[in-house]
């Protein structure tokens, strides 16, 4: 009788120290993000500043200097990602949604989950060899086909989702009026899933512009003005791994507030995209 | 009353036009450019993929050629002499992952199950709000941390305190020099945990709780239910999204690459600098000067392409047997 | 046995051929391999109401979705059989589904506006993306014929702009009529159109199948046996035997099937001792 009293309450102490340590665990994780998002703050609050932002960067040893020309540069090659990436992976989505039930989509769907794991510098190498070698210059638009590539799996999963979560009963109404199949895609099925599929555009855009490994062989960067995107181009992302690398430091300076604007996006991208979803939630 | 009758007078006479009426030319060309475009897309994102494939092969046609299967196992990379060989990079990738998910998968595994097991919602919800947003943070500021805070905390008070007391172990001897593969494991660890947590959790949760009363009814402790009934259930899954994980660590470039020391050496200690096959390419591809060099880059590329198709296909399969086997169960 | 019934059917209550607005033939529907129902023929006469009714799971819906063609838009889904609409075969491969379709409109269990659109846009959506009217006061005189046909227009004449979710569920069960009506179907097929309304507004929609009876063909299933016996001028009783295929047992002016039914399953169902 004793014996069985004192057993629970080792068990009962020993689940204890379990969930303590697990919540440890919950913690660590979460307050990583609060110690690098602090530490990018106060490090690079102070580089941030009118020059920063509207100025080139200076060359080596004179200090100030901005980045103004690698934040154009980034949005320029996310925008023509965005533009190649969402008709494939909408329309994609919206094959797999539609006939998805084959041998072939279940292949097609495998591919997107295996692509979205295949590490951005090897799709950096594959837009190399197609977009930059056969014409001897690094491009922008060899950058933006790199992100595209990596936008596409989060695209095609997100669309098809979308799509798929548009009830029947509103699909059937469409078809049950008379529309064709693309009518009623266009008209009715697309809208009611809109707010899905810009949530899934938002993180895919999210994922690309920290994205740098391919950016190093496609744009290259550049330490002018580029608004061609037949040219090597600057970005934020590079230039920050240019910076943070570098032995001076004023360029570490940059770094921080750099990484201090580059965050910020990606944050405010991810949180926009939930709140999107949520919006949605609450409606239906 | 009247006036819906007249109404209906009025669409009945208009019927005769309708029952005429069959689809338009252009509906009917609109019609099969919307089959067109659709499948188009499919076929082009299928090309894309197994252009990627092509192309890599391709461009490493020539090393492939020149160094066979030797590339794999020869420690000598030696751009002067045109001498390539993958071994470093490829023993520097594996070292610094196990380390990432051995420490990710722990802190990972064990966040999943307090998150669906334990933690009020209250607290859960926004705990794993910042799990998740720590995923996105893009790893060249990962990087940037790493190489500024992190590296000189492991390398002016962490590794010394380990070497003290470990340091008779062929892994943690040796100069420190802050950078390194355990610094570089670390790192990596921090970025893939989301990975592991979210996934864990979504599949933790996704356990019936049948099982989990059943246990309690039996009187386990709610501990005892988590760690013997609920997380061996879910333990495909769960190995599944480690793999996943352990994939995006072996494919991660630029913060392996600020904090791991680029180094193509091969050294017992950790706490050595080191070098991954990302961080090669992206170090050196732009200054690859011979064709040789520039195809033994792009073979290394194909190595990470393949290895890291094998991974998540494995990781896929793992995560689809326990939700399907779940969904019989159910 | 199975003889018999299709002959049973075949003695439709509709005496004249020229009142036969849409004849099924032999239609059988699967899902999958499931055979759902078998060899169902019926004929509807013009300008009418013909009820369907039988317990849950005897197929009464699945063979209205093959009414417009619409049941084998599902994955999987296939059907057999013929249905005549004016003499033409709907089944025919030269037929366009889609065109059938707008000749047979279709009303569903639960109100299904387009929730991204307004009343307004809801009503003409069918003939504006079907190609039938772009022209603006076309369509604006099109609303309103309809949202006048389905007993709609005046409580929302002044909020055409509103979004389709913000009417109740009765307004919006009409609306998804005014929406089938705006097409200018012959046929108008309802599948348990009430089920998921309060008695007002059921009782607002019955009062309007009867108006629509005199300029279409209605057809509606339900589960109501009182809902039939109110509202239409015939009723078929279908059952799903032993491997839940559905199959049709009678078929008769509603007064006589109510009164009077030949089969015994149907007097046991009609006088309730069936599940």
């Amino acid at each position: 009788m004793i014996a069985g009293a004192r057993l629970a309450a080792s068990r009962r102490v020993s689940g204890l120290v379990g969930v303590i340590l697990t919540g440890f665990c919950s913690a660590l994780a979460a307050g990583l993000l609060i110690l690098i998002l602090g530490y990018v703050v106060v490090q690079g609050w102070g580089a941030i500043n009118p020059a920063f932002l509207t100025q080139l960067p200076h060359p080596v040893g004179v200090s100030g200097g901005g980045v103004a020309n690698g934040i154009v540069g980034t949005l320029i090659i996310v925008a023509l990602a965005m533009l190649m990436a969402v008709p494939v992976g909408v329309l994609t989505g919206l094959y797999l949604a539609i006939y998805g039930r084959g041998l072939t989509a279940e292949c097609v769907r495998f591919l997107a989950e295996v692509l979205s794991g295949v590490p951005s510098i090897a799709i950096g190498l594959f837009a190399y060899t197609i977009l930059v070698q056969p014409f001897r210059h690094f491009s922008g638009l060899s950058a933006a086909f790199a992100f595209a590539i990596l936008m596409l799996p989060l695209m095609i999963r997100t669309s098809e989702e979308a799509i798929r979560g548009v009830p029947t009963a509103i699909r059937e109404g469409a078809l049950a009026l008379g529309l064709p199949d693309y009518g009623g895609v266009i008209h009715v099925v697309l809208p009611a899933a809109r707010p899905l599929i810009v949530t899934g555009l938002l993180l895919a855009i999210a994922r690309v512009t920290g994205e740098t490994a391919p950016l190093l062989f496609t744009a290259f960067g550049s330490e002018f003005w580029e608004l061609n995107p037949g040219n090597p181009m600057a970005t934020l992302a590079m230039q920050i791994f240019k910076y943070a690398i570098s032995p001076y430091d004023d360029w570490h300076r940059q770094a921080w507030g750099g990484a201090l604007l580059l965050i910020l996006a990606v944050l405010v991208l991810n949180v926009g995209a939930r709140w999107a979803l949520r919006g949605r939630a609450k409606r239906s | 009353m009247s006036i819906e009758l007249d109404s209906h007078r009025t669409l009945t006479a208009a019927r005769g036009r309708a029952a005429q009426r069959g689809l338009t030319t252009r509906q009917a060309v609109a019609d099969r450019a919307f089959r067109v475009a659709l499948l188009g897309a499919t076929l082009l994102f299928v090309a894309l993929v197994a252009g990627l494939f092509i192309e890599l092969v391709h461009g490493s046609w020539e090393s492939i050629v020149t160094f066979g299967a030797g590339f794999l196992w020869s420690s000598e990379w030696n751009p002067v002499t045109n001498h390539f060989g993958a071994l470093p990079f490829i023993y520097g990738t594996l070292v610094s992952s196990a380390i990432a998910i051995v420490i990710a998968g722990v802190v990972g595994i064990s966040a999943a199950v307090f998150l669906a097991e334990f933690a009020h919602p209250v607290v859960a919800r926004p705990v794993s709000f910042f799990i998740e947003l720590l995923a996105a943070v893009p790893s060249v500021v990962f990087g940037l941390w790493g190489l500024f805070v992190l590296a000189p905390i492991l390398g002016h008070t962490v590794e010394p305190f380990i070497q003290r007391y470990l340091g008779f172990l062929p892994f943690f001897s040796g100069p420190i020099y802050g950078v390194g593969l355990f610094t570089a494991g670390l790192l990596l660890a921090l970025m893939i945990v989301p990975t592991v947590s979210a996934i864990a959790r979504d599949l933790i949760q996704a356990v019936p709780n049948e099982l989990r009363e059943a246990s309690i009814a039996l009187g386990a402790t709610r501990w005892e239910t988590a760690t013997r009934i609920v997380l061996p259930s879910a333990r495909s899954g769960i190995v599944g999204a480690c793999v996943l994980a352990l994939g995006r660590a072996l494919g991660e470039t630029i913060a392996a690459t600020m904090v791991i020391g680029n180094r193509p050496a091969i050294s017992a200690s950790l706490f050595a600098p080191g070098y991954t096959l990302s961080s090669v390419i992206a170090n050196e591809f732009t200054e690859a000067t011979s064709s040789i060099y520039l195809s033994a880059l792009l073979e290394l590329g194909l190595i990470l392409f393949v290895v890291s198709v094998v991974v998540n296909g494995c990781a896929r399969i793992l995560m689809w047997s326990m939700l399907r086997s779940q969904g019989r169960r159910s | 046995m199975q003889m018999t019934v299709v002959g049973a059917t075949n003695d439709a209550p509709v005496e004249d051929e020229a009142d036969v607005a849409l004849r099924a033939r032999s239609i059988s529907a699967w899902y999958g391999t499931k055979l759902a129902i078998r060899d169902v023929s019926l004929d509807f006469r013009r300008h009418s109401i013909s009820a369907i009714m039988g317990p849950s799971g005897c197929g009464k819906t699945t063979f209205l979705r093959c009414l417009n063609r619409i049941h084998e838009s599902a994955l999987g889904a296939r059907t057999t059989g013929e249905v005549m609409l004016d003499g033409t075969n709907i089944y025919d491969p030269d037929v366009n589904p889609v065109v059938t379709r707008r000749r047979i409109g279709m009303v569903f269990q639960r109100p299904n506006p387009f929730p991204t659109m307004t009343i307004f846009e809801n009503v003409v959506s069918g003939p504006r993306y079907t190609g039938l009217s772009g022209n603006p006061r076309e369509l604006r005189d099109i609303a309103e014929e309809a949202l006048r046909g389905a007993a709609l227009f005046d409580e929302v004449k002044d909020k055409l702009d509103d979004p389709a979710l913000s009417l109740s569920g009765g307004q919006q069960q009409r609306l998804c009529i005014a929406r089938a009506l705006a097409v200018q179907p012959e046929v108008l097929l309802m599948d348990e159109p009430t089920s998921a309304l309060d008695p007002l507004s059921t009782l607002k929609i019955e009062e309007l199948m009867e108006q629509l009876a005199t300029a279409y063909t209605v057809v509606i299933v339900t589960h109501n046996l009182q809902q039939a016996a109110r509202v239409s001028h015939y009723a078929a009783f279908m059952l799903g035997d032993a491997d839940r295929v559905g199959s049709v047992i009678e078929y008769a002016p509603t007064q006589q099937i109510f009164t009077h039914p030949t089969d015994r399953r149907t007097e046991d169902y009609i006088t309730g001792r069936f599940g």
